[in-house]
C-alpha cells in the first residue's frame, strides 16, 4: 500500500518536473530569438521542411474533408428544404473548428514527429554536444529556427486547408448536388464574419502550431539517446501534440464562441 | 538540395498560404460588405423586431438592397429604432414606403422588407419610414387564435 502511494507520488512529481523542464527550455529558446532574426536563411530552411513538405497532405486532406462535409450537410439539410445553406455549414465548420484542428493533427504527425526524430538523432550522435564544444549555442542554431518556422507555417497551412476545403465543398455542392454557384458564395458571405470566424480560426492555428513545435522540439531534446528512446519520444510527440491540440481547441472555443 | 530551390519552394508556399487567406477573406467572409459602407441610411420604428439582428438583410421584392446597420431601443417611445443602410444605386423609394419585418421561409432568418409607396418625393439620408409592420411573434399569433376560438364557443 505504502509502495503504491510512493509510486503515485513519484509519477506526479515526474510530470511536474517535465513540465518545469519544458517551460525552462521554451524560455531559453525565446531568449535566443532576437539573435536568430539576423539569420533568416536558417528559418527558411526549416520552413521548407515543416511547411512545404507538409503542404501536399494538407491539400489532399482539406479537399476530402470539405467534400465530405458538403455531402453530410446536404443529407441533413435537404429534409428541411435548406440545402442552399450547405456553404454556410461547410465554411463555418472549417473555419471555426476542423481547419485548425485537422491541420494541427496532421502537422503533429507529419512535421512534429520528424522534428523529434531529427533532434533526437542529433542528440544521440552527440551533434548537440559537439556544437557546444565549438561554442555554438544549439538552442539558437537548432531549436529556435524550428520553433519559429512551425509558428509561421501553421497559420499558412491552415489557410490553405480551409480554402481547399471550401473549394472541395463547392465541387460537391455545385457540381454534385446542384446548388447554384452564386447561392453557394453569397450565403457564405452572409453568415461568415471576417473577425469572429476567420480570424479566430487563425488565432487557433497559431496557438496550435506553437504548442506542437514546442512539444516536438522538447521531446527530441529530452529523448533517451537510444534507438528505443527515440521511438518512444517520437510517439510521445504525436500523442501529446494531438491531445494538446484537441484540449486547447475546446478551451479556445469556449473563450471565443462560448457566449454565442 | 540546392538552397536556391528551397528558397523558391518556401516562397511559393508562403504566397500560396497568403493567397488562400485572401481568397477566404474576400470570397467567403463578409469583409467586402464592411468596406462598402457607402450607402445612405434610413431608419424605421417598430413595436417589436422579433429576431432581427444587425447585418440582417433589407430586401425589396425579394431582392437584397442593403442591410440593418444598427438596432437601438428608444427609451421614450418604447419602440425599437432600426437603422438600415441602403446601397446608393437604390435611391428611388417614395416617402410613404412601408417597412415590415418578414421571415424567409417558415423558420428562416428574419429580414426587413420594404414596400414602395406612391408619393413623388423620395427617401433621403436619415429619412424615417413611418408606416411599419412589426415582426409576427408566433406565440402571440397562437394566443390570439386560442382566444378567438374560446370566444366562438361562448
Amino acid at each position: 500500500m505504502l509502495d503504491y502511494l510512493q509510486l503515485t507520488g513519484q509519477r506526479v512529481l515526474a510530470v511536474f518536473a517535465r513540465l518545469g523542464q519544458a517551460t525552462l527550455f521554451l524560455y531559453q529558446i525565446l531568449l535566443t530569438l532576437p539573435g536568430l532574426l539576423m539569420r533568416p536563411s536558417l528559418i527558411i530552411k526549416q520552413l521548407y521542411s515543416t511547411g512545404v513538405q507538409t503542404l501536399l497532405i494538407i491539400l489532399v486532406a482539406g479537399c476530402f474533408v470539405g467534400m465530405v462535409l458538403a455531402l453530410q450537410a446536404y443529407y441533413v439539410l435537404v429534409d428541411f428544404g435548406a440545402e442552399d445553406s450547405i456553404s454556410q455549414m461547410v465554411v463555418l465548420t472549417l473555419m471555426r473548428e476542423l481547419g485548425p484542428v485537422i491541420t494541427g493533427l496532421l502537422f503533429a504527425g507529419r512535421a512534429g514527429s520528424a522534428l523529434t526524430a531529427e533532434i533526437g538523432l542529433m542528440k544521440s550522435t552527440e551533434q548537440l554536444s559537439g556544437m557546444e564544444m565549438m561554442a555554438i549555442d544549439p538552442m539558437q542554431r537548432v531549436m529556435a529556427p524550428r520553433v519559429l518556422a512551425g509558428f509561421l507555417a501553421m497559420p499558412l497551412l491552415t489557410a490553405v486547408f480551409i480554402a481547399v476545403g471550401v473549394l472541395g465543398g463547392y465541387l460537391v455542392a455545385v457540381h454534385g448536388v446542384g446548388i447554384y454557384e452564386g447561392v453557394y458564395w453569397s450565403l457564405a458571405q452572409l453568415k461568415v464574419d471576417f473577425y469572429t470566424d476567420l480570424m479566430n480560426g487563425m488565432i487557433k492555428s497559431v496557438v496550435f502550431g506553437f504548442v506542437i513545435v514546442w512539444i516536438a522540439v522538447f521531446e527530441g531534446y529530452d529523448s533517451v539517446p537510444t534507438s528505443e528512446g527515440l521511438g518512444q519520444a517520437t510517439t510521445r510527440t504525436v500523442v501529446h501534440g494531438s491531445l494538446a491540440v484537441l484540449g486547447l481547441d475546446f478551451l479556445l472555443t469556449a473563450i471565443m464562441f462560448g457566449d454565442i | 538540395m540546392n538552397s536556391r530551390t528551397i528558397e523558391i519552394a518556401v516562397g511559393v508556399f508562403v504566397a500560396l498560404g497568403l493567397a488562400a487567406f485572401f481568397m477566404l477573406a474576400m470570397k467567403v467572409s463578409n469583409l467586402i460588405s464592411y468596406e462598402s459602407e457607402t450607402g445612405y441610411q434610413i431608419s424605421a420604428r417598430f413595436d417589436n423586431i422579433g429576431g432581427l439582428r444587425e447585418r440582417s438583410p433589407v430586401a425589396v421584392a425579394g431582392v437584397r438592397i442593403g442591410k440593418v446597420s444598427s438596432i437601438v431601443y428608444d427609451n421614450e417611445t418604447y419602440e425599437a429604432v432600426v437603422v438600415m443602410e441602403i446601397e446608393p444605386q437604390y435611391n428611388r423609394f417614395p416617402i410613404d414606403t412601408s417597412a415590415g419585418i418578414l421571415t424567409a421561409g417558415l423558420l428562416g432568418e428574419q429580414y426587413v422588407g420594404l414596400e414602395p409607396g406612391a408619393e413623388e418625393e423620395f427617401l433621403k439620408t436619415n429619412s424615417v419610414i413611418t408606416v411599419t409592420q412589426s415582426a409576427i411573434v408566433l406565440e402571440e399569433v397562437i394566443g390570439q387564435f386560442l382566444y378567438s376560438k374560446a370566444d366562438e364557443k361562448e
